[in-house]
């Protein structure tokens, strides 16, 4: 049962991708994700790798649109370890690859 | 090439940086930092008696001067001890630069002796933060924690430093030049148009001032803006001191405990110009209730403001002197008559305060005794509570950041702290504090750092031996079940405060207490009074906690 709502959450047309770049530190994913923890947004996916030369990483972030998007980009680019936040719906498609391959090798 | 250790790199950045007072506590871990701090021949160093006390020292230099202060603590309990305080800048936006010592990094997340996770534990409650890892990072990070303290939307930044980082050796070029606070940006001129064009357009407009004004330095813009066009003005606890408490435009602290007229008169206006301020929940009730007729302009240097609680019809992203100077030219000069009469109507319905107040013995008597025994040019702090709420109602205010009170936050201990910031930041300055028996037992130690550096601070003790607000929401909301808001033994401070080698006065039971306080205002030194407050004395009006702002319950003229 709850692989299937799983599914329909994957196809939900109000998912969207924000794609952060981010400064390489072991800090930052706390940074990112204490930030969705205390304010109380809705956070589904994350998956994120070194860029570049290792200074900077990119972090793709699987989050509901209806869900205060607008506060959450504003909240996100306050943060001083956050140097772009994009929205990518187009990524939703790449994230939902990630998403397969890591239900594969499970 | 100066060569020199992470610690001493620090101290020579703070020099760098004007920085000439330091408060803090020395211990294992920030030793190294305390030796270097002791060959400093520019920075004087305060030492609290608690890591918490020195935060809000250091919070008192900073919220007066509006220039970040910094304070130092050691690792573990040091670093714990030190949150509150930085939790507390946190949310009324003070600019502070703590530096913390931790563990050695060879230690780090072994649970060592003394160890947290200060850069954890610190994520939530700082603008930023760093755990330094080699002690060459510290000629870029001090700068950039300078910088951003005081930039923007200004906030406390924690720098945990690892004692071997602190003992680390670097060589170096040169220093780097201390970075300058960002200059604050203007806004586009179309939405300043669009904002001009509301205001021109409104009938009945209410000014509606935060902190964020003062942080600004715009409360002269903000009162030329209210001038020109004949705009009511309210302010929040944080705002106080924009506009003097007697200008005829002013409506004093709006929300959970402001007077009747002015909660009512925005509940009738047409357009809300809100600078500064980020609608909380003291300030507007219910959310949803809130002046439900008004269109609403939101200036504000903090981008995620704007819309996070009430959308705004017009935002401006921009800092509150440039917006209001930028605003000034697209308005119109207008007394708005009608506006002004109706708000004059409500006052008179519902009169701020009544004869009786002032009455000898009473709060608001003493509160205006202590001013114009302090003179205009005193720098008040308060603690939480009660007293809080009473001086916010009845200190005359004449001026920004005359006014340090814990508003975010409401830490009680923040009052007898802050004020010795403030006391060191403005020397010549008279100060007072006021506290409550329950508050100034939160951070009482500090009457030693006040004695021992000689800060000529007045204590004033608003004492009804309970914790009083507490106990009043007991009585209104919770069927007088009192519990656990009053103290069963009676505490003499007066007593304490000469264990603590500080001149004291006790107000109780003498017979002329007005000319008592005369002669304990007028001690050279540090001074504690006791002034006994009636239990039952209750801070009115009082919207409850999540109702409408037009829900007021108690004083005279109650409509509910």
């Amino acid at each position: 049962m709850p692989a299937i709502e799983n599914h329909l959450e994957l196809q939900s047309p109000s998912t969207t991708i924000l794609r952060l770049t981010v400064n390489n530190h072991p800090g930052v994913m706390l940074q990112i994700c204490g930030l969705f923890a205390r304010r109380a947004f809705n956070l589904e996916g994350i998956f994120c790798t070194a860029i570049g030369q290792g200074e900077t990483s990119r972090i793709w972030l699987k989050v509901d649109e209806t869900d205060k998007l607008e506060q959450v980009v504003k909240q996100l680019t306050k943060l001083e370890d956050v140097l772009a936040v994009e929205e990518q719906a187009d990524d939703r498609d790449r994230v939902r690859e990630m998403e397969a391959m890591m239900a594969r090798t499970g | 090439m100066p060569r020199l250790n992470g610690a001493q790199i620090i101290i020579r950045q703070l020099e760098r940086q004007g920085i000439r007072i330091v408060s803090g506590i020395p211990g294992g871990a920030n030793l190294p930092l305390y030796d270097a701090l002791a060959a400093s021949p520019a920075i004087r160093h305060v030492l609290a008696r608690h890591e918490q006390g020195g935060g809000f020292i250091a919070q008192g230099m900073a919220r007066t001067t509006g220039k970040p202060a910094v304070c130092f603590a050691t690792s573990g309990p040091g670093a714990t001890n030190i949150m509150t305080a930085l939790a507390d800048a946190y949310l009324d936006s003070v600019p502070l630069v703590c530096v913390t010592g931790q563990v050695s990094r060879s230690l780090l997340g072994t649970d060592a002796f003394q160890e947290v996770d200060t850069y954890g534990m610190s994520v939530p409650i700082t603008k930023h933060n760093y755990l330094v890892r080699s002690a060459a990072d510290l000629l870029t990070i001090v700068p950039k924690a300078f910088q951003l303290a005081g930039s923007g939307r200004p906030g406390p930044v924690l720098i945990d430093v690892p004692k071997d980082v602190q003992t680390e050796m670097v060589e170096f070029e040169s220093w780097p030049e201390p970075c300058p606070v960002k200059e604050r940006q203007g806004e586009a001129h179309q939405s300043l148009e669009t904002a001009a064009a509301m205001i021109n357009q409104a009938a009945r407009p209410i000014l509606y001032l935060g902190g964020g004004v003062i942080h600004a330095g715009a409360a002269a813009e903000a009162r030329q803006l209210a001038e020109h066009s004949g705009i009511p003005t309210v302010m929040t606890l944080m705002g106080l001191g924009i506009l003097p408490s007697d200008h005829p435009l002013s409506l004093g602290m709006l929300g959970m405990h402001a007077c009747r007229a002015t909660n009512l008169a925005m509940e009738e206006s047409d357009l809300l110009i809100a600078a500064g301020v980020r609608f909380d929940d003291r300030a507007t009730g219910r959310i949803s209730a809130f002046c439900p007729r008004a269109k609403v302009i939101h200036v504000d240097i903090d981008a995620s403001e704007i819309g996070k609680l009430r959308p705004a019809d017009a935002g401006i992203t921009g800092d509150a002197r440039h917006a209001f100077a930028g605003l000034l030219p697209f308005i119109r000069r207008r007394q708005r008559h009608e506006w002004n009469d109706r708000i004059r109507q409500l006052q008179q319905d519902y009169p701020r305060f009544h004869a009786e107040d002032f009455a000898p013995g009473r709060p608001f008597h003493l509160i205006r005794q202590v001013a114009r025994l302090a003179g205009p040019e005193a720098l008040i702090s308060t603690d939480v509570g009660k007293h809080q709420m009473w001086v916010a109602q009845a200190y005359p205010f004449t001026t920004p950041r005359q006014l340090l009170t814990s508003g975010g936050l409401g830490t009680m201990g923040f009052g007898l702290p802050a004020a010795i910031g403030a006391a060191l930041a403005f020397p010549g300055r008279p100060v007072v504090c006021f506290s409550g028996d329950g508050s100034l037992l939160m951070n009482i130690q500090e009457l030693a750092t006040a004695v021992e550096q000689k800060i000529p601070v007045k204590i004033v003790v608003l004492n009804n031996q309970s914790l009083g607000l507490v106990r009043q929401q007991q009585r209104l909301f919770y069927e007088q079940h009192y519990f656990a808001s009053s103290y069963a033994i009676k505490v003499d401070f007066a007593t304490i405060a000469r264990g603590f080698g500080m001149a004291a006065y006790d107000l109780e039971g003498v017979d002329d207490p007005g000319a008592l306080l005369q002669q304990a205002m007028a001690e050279p030194g540090p001074c504690l009074i006791n002034v006994p407050i009636d239990i039952e004395e209750e801070v009115t009006p009082m919207v409850p906690p999540g109702a409408a702002n037009t829900t007021m319950i108690g004083g005279d003229h109650a409509r509910n």
